[in-house]
C-alpha cells in the first residue's frame, strides 16, 4: 500500500475503529484502473455516471455468452435450465442485498428510470386521480421528475416540489406542509446525483405513511454506496441500476411491496409476463414475471448477481468509512483551492463532489482534466432544476468510488490548479 | 495527440473573457437562440440584415471559452459581409473545426478563424464551437424555433 493510502487506512482506524480497507488490492479486481488516457494513468471520478466493472463480472459475461447462453424460463434444455438458474439466483443475491423478504418483491427491470417509468404508469394511472398530488423533491434526478410528469398530464394531477435549503438540504419541514389529504404519492432520491446529499428518507417515509402515502425511493445513488434494507427503511418501491453498482448496463431493479405489486396491471405485455393467452383473454404470469415481458436482459442480470457477490466480499461498513474518509480529502483539497466554490455541501453526503471554478465554464475544466486522465463529468448532471436553483448553468461533478484513491485527489487538485493556469 | 495549448490558442482565451460585441442589438430586425442540451450552452444571436447585408451583429448567452470566443470572433468577422459571404465563411469554419478535408476551400481565407482548427482534435468540443453559427444561420433564415447543437 501507498503512503497516501496507508494516511487514509490510519485515519478510518483512527476515526471508528473499524477494520482497515486495502484499495490498492481492490484496485486490482479492476482491469480498466491499469488503463492510461492521453498518456496519463486513468484517472476515473465519473462512478456516479457509471462505475467500473470487477474482473469477476466482465469474467461472468465472457462466459455466458461462451458456454451457457440460453433463453430463460423457456426451454426443458440443460442450458435453458442452467440460464434460468442463474437469472434466478441473481435475483436471490438482489433481493439479499436489499433485505426484501421475498424475491417476489425483485423485479428486473433495464435501470432505475425504468423502475421509476413502471411505478409511474403502473401504479400511477392506477391509482391516481385528477387533483391528486405527486410530490418529488427539487434535487432529483430528470429520470424521478419526468415519469411523473408525464403521469400527471395523463391523469390531470398535479406535481409539487419539496423544496431544498443553500447546503443541498431537502427542507423537512417543508415537506410536511406540502404532505396532505390530496398528496398520493411521493418520490425521492435517497442520494442526489448532482449533490451528494444523502436524504432522511427513513422519515421521509415514516411522515408519507402516516397519510397512508405510499413512497418510492430512487437509489440510484445510494444502493453503490449505502446499506439499503427496504424492511428497515419500510419503502413501497425502491428502484437502483446495475451499472452503477459495478455492473453491466442494461439492467437494474425494481423492488416493490409485494401487496402493491399485485395490486397493479403490468406496464408491458408480452412472452414471459402471462400465464396463458386466448385471444378472449390472457392470464398474467405471478410476480414477479407480471412486470418481466420480453427477454429479459440475461447475462446482465447475472452479471449484477455476480457484482453484488463480489461487493458482499468487502466488507461494507469499511468501504463506507474509506469512501467518506476519501470525500472528506476531496472536499478539503478543492476548498483549498481559490476560486473553486463546492455546489452541495449538506452534512450527509455521499460520493459526489460537484464544484464550479470563478470565471471557467466546467466544460473547459472538463477538457483539461481529460487531458491529465482525469474522467469527471461536467454539465447539468440530468438535473437541470437543480441547476437552476444554485444560478449556474453547470457544474463540474467528481464522484468517488471505493477503488479511488488519495493520489488521485492530488492529482485532480493538481489539474485543476492546471486549469487555472490556462485561463491565468 | 491532441495539444491543449492548440486548443486554448492566447487569441481565443482573451475573446472568451472579454467578449466582443456582447450586447443586445436595438437595431436588430433578426434575432435567434441557439441551445446545447449537452452542456448548458446558451447564445442569442442579433443580426441587423439590411439588402442581404450584416450591417451589425452581436450576441448574448453564457457559455464555455470555445462557444464564447467563437460567437465573440464570428461576430467580429461578419460586419458589413453579405448573407451570401456568411455562408460560405460557416462551411470553411465547420470544415476547419471538424477537420474535415476539402480541397476546394483554402485555409487562409478563414482569416483569424483559424485559431479554431485545433478544435478539429477535440471532437466532443465541435459542437461548443459550432453553436454561434448554427444560431447566426437560423437568425438569417429567420427560423423561429430554437437552434439545438444536437
Amino acid at each position: 500500500m501507498t503512503a497516501a493510502g496507508n494516511a487514509i487506512t490510519e485515519k478510518i482506524h483512527g476515526q471508528g475503529g473499524v477494520i482497515g480497507f486495502d484499495v490498492e488490492k481492490v484496485r486490482e479486481d479492476f482491469p480498466i484502473l491499469r488503463e492510461k488516457v492521453h498518456g496519463k494513468p486513468l484517472v476515473y471520478l465519473d462512478n456516479a455516471a457509471t462505475s467500473q466493472k470487477p474482473q469477476v463480472v466482465i469474467d461472468t459475461l465472457n462466459r455466458y455468452y461462451k458456454v451457457e447462453n440460453s433463453n430463460i424460463h423457456r426451454g426443458i434444455h440443460f442450458l435453458s435450465e442452467q440460464a434460468t438458474r442463474a437469472y434466478e439466483d441473481a435475483r436471490g443475491r438482489v433481493r439479499h442485498f436489499l433485505n426484501a423478504s421475498d424475491t417476489r418483491e425483485i423485479v428486473f427491470v433495464r435501470g432505475t428510470t425504468e423502475g421509476i417509468n413502471l411505478v409511474a404508469q403502473s401504479y400511477g394511472r392506477t391509482f391516481i386521480k385528477g387533483g391528486d398530488e405527486v410530490l418529488i423533491s427539487a434535487m432529483e434526478h430528470h429520470s424521478n421528475i419526468v415519469p411523473w410528469q408525464i403521469l400527471c398530464e395523463q391523469v390531470g394531477a398535479r406535481l409539487r416540489v419539496i423544496p431544498i435549503n443553500d447546503d443541498g438540504e431537502l427542507l423537512i419541514d417543508e415537506y410536511g406542509k406540502l404532505l396532505n389529504e390530496r398528496t398520493k404519492f411521493v418520490s425521492v432520491a435517497h442520494v442526489s446525483n448532482a449533490l451528494g446529499t444523502i436524504n432522511p428518507v427513513k422519515q421521509i417515509i415514516e411522515m408519507a405513511h402516516r397519510r397512508g402515502v405510499p413512497v418510492l425511493i430512487d437509489g440510484a445513488q445510494a444502493a453503490p454506496h449505502l446499506k439499503v434494507d427496504v424492511q428497515e427503511l419500510d419503502c413501497d418501491f425502491y428502484a437502483f441500476s446495475g451499472h452503477k453498482l459495478y455492473g453491466p448496463t442494461g439492467v437494474g431493479v425494481l423492488y416493490g411491496k409485494a401487496s402493491l405489486l399485485d395490486a397493479m396491471p403490468p406496464y408491458q405485455g408480452g412472452g414471459d409476463m402471462i400465464s396463458s393467452v386466448t385471444f378472449e383473454k390472457t392470464l398474467y404470469n405471478v410476480l414477479p414475471y407480471k412486470f418481466e415481458a420480453g427477454t429479459p436482459n440475461i447475462a446482465g442480470g447475472i452479471g449484477l448477481g455476480v457484482a453484488i457477490e463480489y461487493l458482499g466480499r468487502i466488507d461494507l461498513e469499511a468501504r463506507a468509512a474509506y469512501e467518506r474518509a476519501l470525500l472528506n480529502c476531496a472536499t478539503e483539497a478543492l476548498s483549498a483551492i481559490t476560486g473553486v466554490r463546492i455546489i452541495g455541501t449538506a452534512k450527509e453526503k455521499a460520493s459526489v463532489l460537484s464544484f464550479v471554478l470563478d470565471g471557467v465554464h466546467p466544460h473547459d475544466i472538463g477538457t483539461i482534466l481529460d487531458h491529465e486522465g482525469i474522467a469527471i463529468r461536467t454539465g447539468h448532471h440530468c438535473a437541470m432544476p437543480v441547476m437552476q436553483r444554485f444560478g449556474v448553468p453547470a457544474t463540474a461533478r467528481a464522484s468517488l468510488a471505493f477503488y479511488n484513491t488519495r493520489e488521485e485527489i492530488d492529482a485532480l487538485a493538481g489539474a485543476i490548479h492546471k486549469v487555472k493556469k490556462v485561463f491565468g | 495527440m491532441s495539444d491543449l495549448s492548440e486548443l486554448y490558442q492566447q487569441v481565443i482565451l482573451d475573446h472568451s473573457k472579454k467578449p466582443r460585441n456582447f450586447q443586445r442589438l436595438e437595431e436588430a430586425n433578426r434575432t435567434a437562440e441557439g441551445y446545447n442540451p449537452l452542456c448548458g450552452d446558451q447564445i442569442t444571436v442579433y443580426l441587423q440584415l439590411e439588402d442581404g447585408v450584416i450591417r451589425n451583429i452581436s450576441f448574448q448567452g453564457s457559455g464555455c471559452a470555445i462557444s464564447t470566443a467563437s460567437a465573440s470572433m464570428m461576430t467580429a468577422s461578419l460586419k458589413g459581409k453579405t448573407k451570401a459571404d456568411a455562408e460560405v465563411l460557416f462551411k470553411r469554419f465547420h470544415c476547419l473545426i471538424t477537420g474535415a478535408p476539402d480541397g476546394s476551400l483554402d485555409p487562409s481565407a478563414l482569416g483569424k478563424l483559424a485559431v479554431f482548427s485545433g478544435v478539429c482534435e477535440f471532437p466532443v468540443r465541435v459542437k461548443c464551437a459550432s453553436l454561434p453559427w448554427h444560431t447566426l444561420r437560423a437568425a438569417l433564415e429567420a427560423k423561429r424555433e430554437t437552434v439545438s447543437s444536437e
